[in-house]
């Protein structure tokens, strides 16, 4: 049976670890190299990097920070960040990412997915989808959280995957931050339209909220989160094992 | 000295800092003058088994390949490398592989629950069928990463390993000095680097 994964993820901005409260006021927390290596020394069962702020001001991901940890690091990887063109894609692929996933990139050029799943293969693309609540709607955000698209957050999804986005991240803007659990609503609706690994992104701030999470939504393949673990408020081998402990199919 | 084949189809980086990780010279290769000096010999491979098979054959390594393995080298086919060791495969029609090992590589849509998810992606526990040379640094309930939609059959003379998603699929295979992996060691953490490592000292 496939395991329940676990996915820390490292925001990059300078070359440095941050990770913001509803995407504002940055903290500086560590070396991604050395962050990433500890993790897979911890247990995380993959690594998402993104370069949070590329898309605002459209500045290059550190490929060299990608290389060392891929020389570094052995399970899989997953970069997004500024991947608006095909060539994103090969260029952050020849640095080792394992897949690249794209956000505002998508929304500005919709045939983006298909033409990199076409070329590198659907398990290859990744949708990250940043949702907010709006008037009774789920509604896609643009440029990390800060732009209101208009475009619905199911349909948009659907739209990806029908496209070739062989996983979608679902990131709640709603919950990310709040450290109140994840969104379970909005992950509900998702992995419901979608068959593709789902992965459940914002609000979780401690162990019970990831054990709550695949408890109540057994579609849901995977929790991401950022700054708990990264300040160490939940610890990567604790999780597993409570997630092991509670029958979740776990790799311990 | 460990040769990667490479005969153009997917990126080597990760499986070349893998060796390096466990402290063994690795080069990426299409010489064959350099293969056959090799001591071991890793097949990789991503993406579509016609392609693939194409690009071997085209290349010359389908034939170098054949002649090694036959030599007796130790030679490991990874994901669609493993894949490429059989007679033939029915991935959008029907290919002819290298025909090192009996059998032939199917859809998992085949055998696994409709509700399942397609591909087979994510770490999951090997199964043992039986003791082979690369699991010797492997513990009971260790997890392996695949990316598949595919698997190997009608080899069970050959299956050392399984995985269980619905439906056992074969994890990994073994015919004299030619082993296959369905899953990725360069992407299993301390787990697929201990596959490594074993196989290195075979």
């Amino acid at each position: 049976m496939i395991t329940k994964r676990i996915i820390p993820c490292l925001d990059v901005k300078n070359g440095r670890v941050v990770k913001g409260v509803n995407f504002e006021g940055l903290n500086d927390v560590a070396s991604p190299v050395e962050l990433a290596q500890y993790y897979s020394s911890c247990g995380a069962d993959e690594l998402v990097f993104y370069d949070i702020t590329a898309s605002a001001e459209g500045r290059a991901l550190f490929t060299d920070i990608l290389t060392e940890t891929a020389s570094k690091v052995f399970i899989p990887l997953t970069v997004g960040g500024g991947i608006n063109t095909v060539a994103d894609f090969d260029r952050v692929l020849k640095c080792g990412a394992d897949k690249v996933s794209v956000n505002s990139g998508a929304i500005r050029n919709p045939d983006l997915i298909y033409e990199a799943a076409k070329l590198y293969g659907d398990q290859c693309v990744v949708i990250s989808a940043d949702v907010k609540r709006q008037d009774g709607a789920f509604r896609v955000y643009a440029k990390g959280g800060r732009e209101d698209t208009g475009m619905e957050a199911i349909s948009w999804i659907k739209r990806c995957v029908d496209n070739g986005a062989g996983e979608v991240v679902l990131n709640s803007i709603d919950t990310d931050g709040v450290k109140g659990g994840f969104d379970l609503e909005m992950l509900e609706a998702v992995s419901n339209a979608v068959n593709v690994p789902v992965i459940a992104s914002g609000g979780a701030g401690k162990i019970e909220d990831f054990i709550t999470l695949f408890k109540t939504l057994p579609k849901v393949d995977a929790g991401l989160a950022a700054s708990i673990f990264h300040f160490g408020e939940v610890k990567i081998a604790d999780l597993k094992a409570a997630m092991a402990k509670a029958g979740i199919p776990t790799r311990l | 000295m460990i040769a990667i084949i490479d005969y153009g189809v997917g990126n080597l980086f990760s499986l070349k800092s893998s060796f390096a990780a466990i402290g063994e010279e690795a080069v990426v290769t299409s010489d064959a003058a350099v293969i056959s000096q090799a001591d071991r010999l890793i097949l990789p491979g991503v993406g579509a088994f016609e392609d693939a098979a194409k690009k071997l054959s085209d290349s010359g390594m389908a034939e170098v390949v054949k002649r090694e393995a036959q030599s007796g080298k130790p030679i490991m086919g990874i994901c669609l490398g493993m894949q490429l060791l059989f007679e033939k495969s029915y991935e959008y029609g029907e290919h002819e592989g290298l025909g090192l090992i009996g059998g032939s590589v199917r859809p998992i849509a085949d055998v696994i629950d409709k509700e399942l998810k397609i591909p087979h992606i994510g770490w999951n526990r090997l199964i043992v069928k039986k003791q082979s040379p690369l699991f010797k640094y492997l513990s009971d309930g260790d997890c392996v990463y695949f990316v598949h939609s595919y698997y190997a059959t009608d080899c069970e003379d050959a299956v050392t390993a399984t995985a269980e998603y619905s439906a056992e699929l074969t994890a990994s295979v073994e015919k004299d000095n030619v082993y296959g992996c369905q899953f990725h060691p360069e992407k299993s953490g301390d787990v697929g680097l201990k596959i490594l490592k074993a196989f290195c000292e075979i």
